[in-house]
C-alpha cells in the first residue's frame, strides 16, 4: 500500500520489464522487456520507425492491451486489475485522422466523455466552450459542425479538446499530426507545445519524425524492434553514439531544407 | 398483351376487388418485414463480434434464400403450428426470405466502420453496448436500411406466390389469369404489384439518402 502511494506521487506511468507477444502461433515479441517511468508533466516522446513497438506501448497503458509479461501501473495501479472503462476515462487519447464521430457535431464530439460521465448540462456546454477557444477554434463558428465540414488541422483540433474533455491527467496521443500538411503540421506543433506547457499535463506522444520529437519532447525514447534503443532529453539526444540514433540523425540531415 | 380499353374496363370494373387484394398484399409485406427486422438487426447486431455464429447464422439464412420460393411454401404446408393452409403460413415463409439481405447489410453496416472511429471510442472507455448503440449501429443505420430496401422489394415480389397457399393479396387475380389465360386478370395483380414495389424502392431510397452520414 506504501509502495503504490508512492509510486503514485512521482510516477503517473511506469512499465515494470514488459513484454508483450502477440497472441498467435509464432508468438513474436513485438515488446521486449522494456522498464520506464514517466514522471507527472512529462512530455515523453516514443521515437522509432515503423514496427518498433511505439504504438503498442502507448496501448498498453490505457490496457487496450495487456502485458504477456511485467506489470504497466498507471496512476499506481497495474493495468490488469484496473477496470479499464475507469482507466481510459482518465486518460485522453489523440490518434492520426483524429477519429472524430461522424455523426457527432463538434461539440457532441467534444462532450463525448462528459456525457458518459454524466456530467450536466450546464457544466459540458461551458467546458466545451472552454477547450473550443483553447484548441483555437471559436465555439459560435464550430460548435454545431460536422467533421466532414471541418480541414484536416480542424479535425485534429477537436480531437485534442476531445482527449481534453474530463481534464485527464495523461494524455496519450499516437502520431497525432501525421496526417497534416507540412505548413498546417508546423503550426499545430507550435500551438502543442505551447498548450502542453500551460496544462501540465502527463504527455506520451508516438512519432516517427525526429523534428517533431526534438520539438515536442521533454524526454526523447528511441525504440528498436520492440527494445528502448536510447533515452535522452532531446538536447543531448543528437550527441548518443548508438547507430539507431545515427540513422535518425542521418534523416534529419539528409533532409533537403533542415538545418545543417 | 389484350386490347388496352378492355383491359382498363376491366381495371374499372373491379377496382373494389382489386384495391381490397392491394392492401391485403400490403398487410402481407408489412407484417413479414416487421417480423423479419425483428429477428435480423437484433441478430446481426449480436453476430457482429461472433465469428463462429456469423458463418452458422448467415449460412442458414442464404440456404432459405436458394429455396424456390412456390417449394418452400409447399414444405410449410404439413408442419404443425406454422404450417397449413392461409396467412400465417404464407408470412412464415416471406419472413424467411427477408432475413438474409437484412441480416446481410446489418453485419456489413456495422463491420463498415472506419476503424479509427471504433479505436478512438474504446478508448474514450466506451463500453462495448455504449460502442454498438452509439457509435455502430447509428453509422451503420443507412447500410441496414438499404437491406430492409432489397428484401420488401423481394418480399413484394414474393408474395404473389403466397395466393397459391390461400393467403390472398394480389397473387390471387395472377393465379387465377393464368387459369383462365385471362391477361387482363393477370395485369390485375402485376400491375399493382410492381406499383407497390417502385412505390416502397422510392420512399425506402430516400429515407436511406437522409439517413447517410458521411
Amino acid at each position: 500500500m506504501n509502495a503504490k502511494t508512492e509510486h503514485f506521487s512521482r510516477n503517473l506511468i511506469e512499465f515494470r520489464d514488459v513484454s508483450y507477444h502477440i497472441n498467435d502461433i509464432l508468438r513474436r515479441e513485438v515488446i521486449s522487456s522494456v522498464s520506464l517511468a514517466v514522471p507527472i508533466g512529462e512530455t515523453l516522446v516514443l521515437l522509432g520507425r515503423s514496427g518498433s513497438g511505439k504504438t503498442t506501448l502507448l496501448r498498453l497503458i490505457n490496457g487496450m492491451l495487456l502485458p504477456s509479461r511485467g506489470q504497466v501501473l498507471v496512476q499506481g495501479g497495474v493495468t490488469t486489475e484496473w477496470d479499464p472503462i475507469r482507466l481510459r476515462r482518465g486518460i485522453g487519447y489523440v490518434i492520426q485522422e483524429a477519429g472524430l464521430f461522424p455523426h457527432f457535431t463538434v461539440e457532441e464530439n467534444v462532450a463525448l466523455v462528459p456525457s458518459l460521465e454524466k456530467w450536466d448540462r450546464c457544466r459540458t456546454a461551458a467546458r466545451v466552450g472552454e477547450l473550443l477557444c483553447l484548441v483555437g477554434l471559436d465555439p459560435s463558428e464550430f460548435a454545431r459542425r460536422r467533421p466532414r465540414e471541418l480541414s484536416g488541422g480542424q479535425r485534429q483540433r477537436v480531437g485534442v479538446a476531445r482527449a481534453l474533455a474530463a481534464d485527464p491527467p495523461i494524455l496519450l496521443m499516437d502520431e497525432p499530426f501525421g496526417a497534416l500538411d507540412p505548413v498546417t503540421r508546423a503550426e499545430l506543433q507550435r500551438e502543442f507545445r505551447t498548450l502542453a506547457q500551460r496544462l501540465q499535463k502527463t504527455i506520451v506522444f508516438v512519432t516517427h519524425d525526429l523534428r517533431e520529437a526534438l520539438l515536442l519532447a521533454s524526454r526523447i525514447v528511441l525504440l528498436e524492434a520492440g527494445r528502448i534503443a536510447a533515452v535522452a532529453p532531446p538536447q543531448e539526444f543528437l550527441r548518443l553514439e548508438h547507430p539507431e540514433v545515427r540513422a535518425f540523425a542521418a534523416s534529419l540531415e539528409t533532409n533537403p531544407g533542415a538545418p545543417a | 398483351m389484350s386490347p388496352g380499353s378492355s383491359g382498363w374496363s376491366f381495371f374499372a370494373e373491379h377496382r373494389a376487388e382489386i384495391l381490397g387484394a392491394t392492401l391485403d398484399h400490403i398487410e402481407l409485406v408489412l407484417i413479414s418485414m416487421v417480423i423479419a427486422m425483428f429477428i435480423a438487426v437484433p441478430l446481426g447486431m449480436f453476430i457482429v463480434q461472433r465469428p463462429a455464429l456469423r458463418a452458422v447464422s448467415i449460412g442458414i439464412a442464404n440456404i432459405f434464400q436458394t429455396i424456390p420460393s412456390l417449394a418452400l411454401f409447399g414444405f410449410l404446408i404439413p408442419i404443425p403450428f406454422i404450417g397449413g393452409i392461409g396467412k400465417r403460413t404464407a408470412i412464415v415463409a416471406l419472413v424467411l426470405y427477408a432475413l438474409l439481405p437484412i441480416l446481410r447489410n446489418t453485419y456489413v453496416g456495422l463491420r463498415g466502420i472506419d476503424p479509427a472511429v471504433l479505436e478512438a471510442a474504446e478508448a474514450m472507455g466506451m463500453t462495448r453496448a455504449q460502442i454498438l448503440f452509439r457509435v455502430r449501429f447509428p453509422l451503420a443505420l443507412a447500410v441496414i436500411l438499404a437491406g430492409i430496401r432489397t428484401a420488401t422489394i423481394i418480399t413484394i415480389g414474393i408474395a404473389t406466390i403466397a395466393a397459391a397457399i390461400g393467403a390472398g393479396g394480389l397473387g390471387t387475380f395472377i393465379f387465377r389469369g393464368v387459369a383462365l389465360v385471362s391477361d387482363s386478370l393477370i395485369l390485375a395483380g402485376a400491375i399493382p404489384a410492381a406499383l407497390l414495389a417502385l412505390a416502397a424502392d422510392f420512399l425506402l431510397g430516400m429515407l436511406e439518402r437522409r439517413l447517410r452520414v458521411v
